[in-house]
């Protein structure tokens, strides 16, 4: 008998050489308790959490959990159907509806998570005979939705629009195109410049899908997205979204004004061929989604963090991935596996909670501590993530 | 076109890449011989799709194993364009 498992004893064995040094395990965080949007208690520790992606902090607002709560007392645990068949209860429709009204589109469909959105948009948008041109550091996600198509699929290097164009102009102006571009790259934090990949993208006669999952809530007047901050509304065909970051709870959706759209709901398998989102989950989702219309406090010191955190790291002496804080990921970057696992460890030592990333998930070859902040964290919080960051580095010797 | 010609050129697109150094054969695979991880294949390829001006689809990529088979790829490909330009 063939071990089918066999094949992962590399990552068996680099994973315990990396528990033999003595570190923490970087997949092995468990939150005892959750004091609040930036806060929680690992190993007993209190911790500021710089790596959750709760970018408006909207986990604990009291409106969203009140929403749950009575969704849960009125709809029940869940909906134990899909969709398009005993999945639907009122509140699926009133979170399409709010995400209707804050992206002002004429449609959304929502989806179990984020992951899926992709998954279902892109494989039910490119079939066969289609291309799908993608950023070469598009999410697994994206990637896993182009395998699960019949579409081909061309890549073009990361954020470079002449190689956009290029591979676009390769194609035959008859063949249906679909561009996949992220408004924020979530490894390094950079935007991309969707103003001219879009120009590019329009002048083959493509169609355009836009993940904004890490812009959601913060970018753009109303807060759509880095599409609406660079002035595309009417030029993106399609905008994916997840309720996992800024809305603060889990599922994915997509919205456009596409007239045809909402046929999507009966043909994309990641759609159809899965229970819908429990009722509490839609409820708080809605609840958070009217909220982040007018979140405009939120929004101005998530930025302010955002910068205070950047330019206080550059200052001490580190390494950041953007030369200016474009989103509210700021990744430090480090120079090998074994340097980053130590400094990830010693944060956590120190009450500081980062994601750490490495080959292939990160772009380059490089090693990340990726920070992202929250519009819960304070002024004080990134002094003290700062004077943490310093003192980890220093117990490193 | 010329597949001597094509298998050269890849040589030659190929050698940043071959950090220790092997002799480059047309049964020569990228993943055992070379070992390139997939962040260099991508590397690769975008420098392959712009030597000869085609797009080189993610979906061909599994059956490419060897510098061999990415020649005739690329061959075929370029036969491809040219086709449709006519």
């Amino acid at each position: 008998m063939t071990d089918l498992l066999s094949k992962f004893d590399p990552y068996l064995q680099e994973h315990a050489g990396l528990l033999a040094t003595g570190v923490n395990d970087p997949f092995g965080v468990v939150m005892e308790k959750v004091l609040s949007p930036t806060r929680a208690v690992i190993n007993g520790r209190e911790t500021i959490l710089v790596g959750t992606y709760n970018y408006m902090g909207m986990t604990f607002d009291p409106d969203v959990i009140a929403a749950g709560q009575k969704a849960l007392a009125e709809f029940g645990a869940g909906s134990t159907g899909s969709r398009v068949l005993n999945g639907t209860f009122a509140p699926h429709i009133a979170v399409e509806q709010a995400l209707k009204d804050f992206y002002a589109m004429r449609s959304a469909i929502v989806f179990s998570t984020g992951y899926q959105a992709n998954l279902g948009m892109i494989s039910t948008l490119a079939g066969k005979g289609d291309t799908i041109i993608l950023d070469a550091d598009s999410h697994a996600s994206i990637y896993d939705g182009c395998k699960l198509g019949n579409a081909e699929v061309v890549r073009f290097r990361h954020n470079n629009v002449a190689d956009l164009d290029k591979r676009l102009g390769r194609l035959p102006a008859e063949t249906g195109k679909l561009v996949v571009l992220e408004g924020v790259y979530s490894m390094l934090g950079d935007v991309a410049p969707l103003r001219d990949m879009v120009k590019v993208a329009k002048s083959h006669g493509a169609m355009v899908l836009v993940d904004e999952a890490h812009a959601m809530g913060f970018f753009g007047a109303h807060g759509r997205g880095v599409y609406e901050d660079q002035g595309l509304e009417n030029e993106v065909d399609f905008v994916v979204g997840t309720f996992s970051k800024s809305v603060g709870t889990v599922g994915g959706f997509a919205v456009s004004n596409h007239p045809k759209f909402e046929i999507l709901r009966l043909v994309c398998n990641p759609y159809r061929f899965t229970a819908s989102l429990p009722p509490v989950v839609a409820a708080t989702a809605e609840a958070s989604i009217r909220k982040l219309m007018t979140a405009r406090d939120k929004r101005d010191n998530l930025w302010a963090v955002s910068r205070a955190l950047h330019a206080g790291l550059r200052a001490e002496g580190f390494r950041l991935a953007t030369e200016t804080p474009e989103s509210a990921i700021i990744a430090v970057l480090l120079a090998d596996q074994e340097q980053t696992v130590a400094m990830w460890s010693q944060l956590l030592e120190h009450g500081i909670y980062c994601n750490m990333s490495r080959p292939p998930a990160t772009p380059a070859g490089v090693f990340l501590l990726r920070c992202s902040l929250s519009a819960a964290h304070t002024l004080d919080d990134v002094s003290e993530i700062i004077a943490r960051f310093v003192a980890a580095r220093a117990s490193l010797g | 076109m010329d597949r001597t010609a094509v298998f050269d050129r890849l040589l030659g697109l190929i050698a940043p890449f071959n950090r220790k150094g092997i002799a480059l054969t047309e049964s020569t695979s990228f993943a055992n011989d070379l070992e390139l991880d997939s962040l260099t294949v991508m590397d690769l390829v975008a420098n392959i799709e712009d030597e000869w001006d085609i797009n080189m689809p993610l979906n061909l990529l599994p059956d490419l194993e060897t510098i061999g088979q990415v020649a005739d790829a690329v061959v075929r490909l370029n036969t491809d364009k040219l086709n449709a330009a006519r």
